[in-house]
């Protein structure tokens, strides 16, 4: 899968080379990338479950690619695409409980569905009508959509805090990418929930890249083991394994909720697309690394392993698609429905009681 | 100052059982200027506590616990040592009411130490209101005196906003009656701390007593100067100032800040657009200089003196 540098530890230029899961220790993984078991397959789903595991990441394709379509026709902003690491996010997704709470980044749709955010509402950030939070934060227990990189790992384990202050059996589950790991805010953050033992799960997905720069040049070190220096538990999984994904991402909220605080999970992925529609990957990335990484899908390997299992069967598969093209096509009409959001918006919530300076502006704008 | 800013974290730990006061050293040791010394005894460690020396990590914890329910107030060690948490203070404690469409408020106090006049190391003497200022989103208060020092503190705490609390070091030991109540000028209120009637000086925090001590002199030769203590730097009480200047017919603006951009340009403009046809002279600003706070021995160059406040006044009213 993943990155294809022409030596393990090379700082030079990258040359495409076989598939290689990365540079540095073996992730855990329970699939083999074509399906055959390799681990203990009982991680807890039943059949209906993984059934849904295996529904979720074909939606969310289909719908990561028709967002894609929808930006081409202006009918989105600067969309970015999260294919290839439907696994990372619908295993973890699906591994908290009803209370936990998601600090996303801005490329997790995947895990949004799987969290019930509406997605007409999600999508309103990339409509461009309003910001990181159209939808309810609060009531659908997943944070705003956060572009600044890494500071929602401190919002995450902040919250994981207020959890311990409270004695709730809860904890806090943050994503962000390998980039963030070379922001200040993952080391203040990961210090902060090694401190004050946060009930937290910090959930990086390594894709490989942050926008042009690969990960060896993001880090000298392997970014689970930076876990140590925290004082808590880090583990590198193979991120395209929604099995191993799953059960890491259990065990992390497990440990939250008895009271031992945090896990770091690095799961390997990789960004098949570009890092948004406005990137053109083609720059700096070879094709060929790209092709790899499709022959390394997360869920073409998921799908072989539960037919093997007769856990789905052809039937199953064609009725899903044709309900996902329905569903997709209905996300579709609700985002392109959208209008753009009333002027007074812009100054309705800055704050609770606006100052009179700033009344006066909205008049400014609205007349009266 | 400190003893009442000090009540205020008290009272308002009192109050309302979802406060929190953390920051570095403000625990055991009660912080390095006192200001919360006997807190965690009284509170325990979950309500008040020590956090590792980690500026951006404080402000962003303190959004994450907003989400949680919890109102924190928190202490920046200094005023340059805030600047590691600008990001999180800019790009969510001002922003999160706004980017949740008012479903997730940000009630969180920043407390700083500011300002200059202590013949503190480099880095301990600045003026970071412009900076906070210019954010859409918070509030900026500074007390003068003891006594609303703590009306502030606590109006701050108790707000649905973010306020930014900057305290002034060099009034850190003044002492004064407290009447330990909110009642009086809220956020966003100025206040005539002298009456006077040729002209008006506008400012706050540390200089307020300085430019007392400038109206006090220029008595004595029949120049009967207003001093407003702005106190609410954002939002800036618009109404106060237009209608001291209608009324007295000058301003001068003071404060520590570097002049460029500092808060009296905003103020001066305020006035030019508020209260033009009443001017009889420019609008002075009498600031500190468009250099880094310089040592502790040049500090009283820097600083604006009760000889400059008091040229400028002159200056003005001879216009």
């Amino acid at each position: 899968m993943l990155s294809t540098s022409d030596a393990g530890n090379s700082r030079g230029i990258r040359v495409a080379s076989e598939p290689d899961l990365r540079r540095g220790s073996e992730p855990v993984r329970v699939l083999a990338p074509d399906g055959t078991a390799v681990g203990d397959t009982d991680v807890g789903l039943g059949p209906d479950e993984l059934r849904a595991a295996l529904r979720w990441m074909l939606l969310a394709r289909r719908l990561d690619r028709e967002c894609i379509a929808l930006q081409r026709q202006g009918e989105l902003t600067v969309y970015p695409g999260f294919e290839g690491q439907e696994a990372a996010q619908v295993g973890s997704a699906m591994a908290l409980g009803a209370d936990d709470f998601v600090f996303p980044t801005f490329r997790e749709l995947a895990a949004a569905l799987v969290r019930g955010v509406d997605p007409v509402r999600y999508l309103a950030y990339h409509r461009g009508t309003w910001h990181g939070g159209p939808y309810d934060p609060r009531a659908t227990r997943f944070g705003p959509i956060c572009i600044p990189v890494a500071t929602q790992i401190v919002h995450g384990v902040g919250y994981a805090m207020g959890l311990s202050l409270d004695g709730t059996r809860a904890c806090s589950l943050v994503y962000f990418g390998d980039g963030a790991t070379s922001e200040g805010d993952f080391h203040e953050g990961a210090n902060l929930a090694g401190v004050f033992a946060a009930p937290v799960v910090l959930f990086c997905q390594n894709n490989g890249w942050a926008i042009s720069v690969p990960t060896e040049r993001q880090t000298a070190g392997e970014i689970h083991e930076r876990a140590r220096g925290y004082g808590f538990p880090g583990v590198r999984i193979d991120g395209n394994d929604v099995l191993a994904v799953y059960r890491a991402t259990r065990e992390a909220a497990e440990r939250a909720y008895a009271g031992e605080g945090a896990t770091l999970i690095e799961a390997l992925t990789y960004r098949i697309g570009a890092h948004s529609t406005a990137d053109d990957p083609g720059r700096y990335r070879d094709d060929a690394e790209v092709v790899a990484a499709r022959a390394n899908d997360p869920i073409e390997r998921f799908r072989r392993w539960l037919e093997a299992e007769g856990v789905v069967d052809d039937a199953t598969l064609a009725a899903w698609d044709r309900e996902i093209e329905d569903e997709v096509l209905a996300i579709r009409e609700g985002v392109v429905a959208q209008p753009p959001p009333p002027t007074e918006w812009m100054f309705d919530w800055t704050y609770a009681d606006p100052p009179e300076e700033l009344a006066a502006q909205r008049s400014e704008v609205l007349g009266g | 100052m400190v003893a009442a800013l000090n009540r205020a974290l008290r009272d308002a730990l009192r109050t309302d059982d979802r406060v929190l006061v953390y920051g570095e050293d403000v625990g055991r040791s009660g912080g390095v200027f006192r200001v919360t010394e006997g807190l965690q005894a009284e509170f325990g460690d979950r309500r008040v506590f020590d956090t590792p020396i980690s500026e951006a990590g404080i402000a962003g914890a303190a959004v994450g616990l907003a989400f949680a329910g919890w109102r924190s107030v928190v202490e920046m060690q200094f005023d340059a040592f805030s600047y590691p948490a600008l990001e999180q203070i800019i790009d969510h404690v001002a922003k999160m009411r706004e980017r949740t469409r008012g479903r997730v408020a940000m009630p969180i106090t920043i407390r700083m130490p500011a300002f200059g006049g202590i013949k503190g190391k480099e880095h301990h003497g600045e003026s970071p209101e412009t900076y906070y200022v210019h954010t859409a989103g918070l509030k900026v208060v500074t007390p003068s005196t003891p006594d609303d020092a703590y009306r502030l503190l606590r109006l701050a705490i108790a707000d649905p906003d973010p306020v930014i609390v900057l305290e002034p070091k060099a009034r850190y030991w003044v002492k004064g009656e407290v009447a330990y109540d909110v009642d009086g000028p809220g956020i966003g209120e100025a206040a005539v701390v002298r009456e006077g009637d040729v002209a008006t000086i506008f400012t706050y925090g540390s200089m307020v007593s300085r430019c007392l001590d400038v109206a006090d002199a220029l008595e004595g030769e029949d120049v009967r100067v207003r001093v407003v203590d702005l106190r609410t730097l954002s939002p800036l009480d618009t109404g106060t100032i237009a209608r001291c200047v209608r009324e007295t017919g000058r301003a001068v603006v003071v404060h520590e800040a570097p002049r460029t951009l500092g808060l009296g340009a905003e103020v001066a403009a305020r006035i030019v657009e508020e209260a033009f046809d009443f001017l009889e002279a420019p609008v002075r600003r009498v600031t500190g200089y468009d250099v880094p706070y310089p040592p502790a021995a040049l500090e009283h160059h820097y600083l604006p003196s009760v000889e400059r406040i008091a040229g400028a006044v002159r200056e003005v009213v001879a216009y």
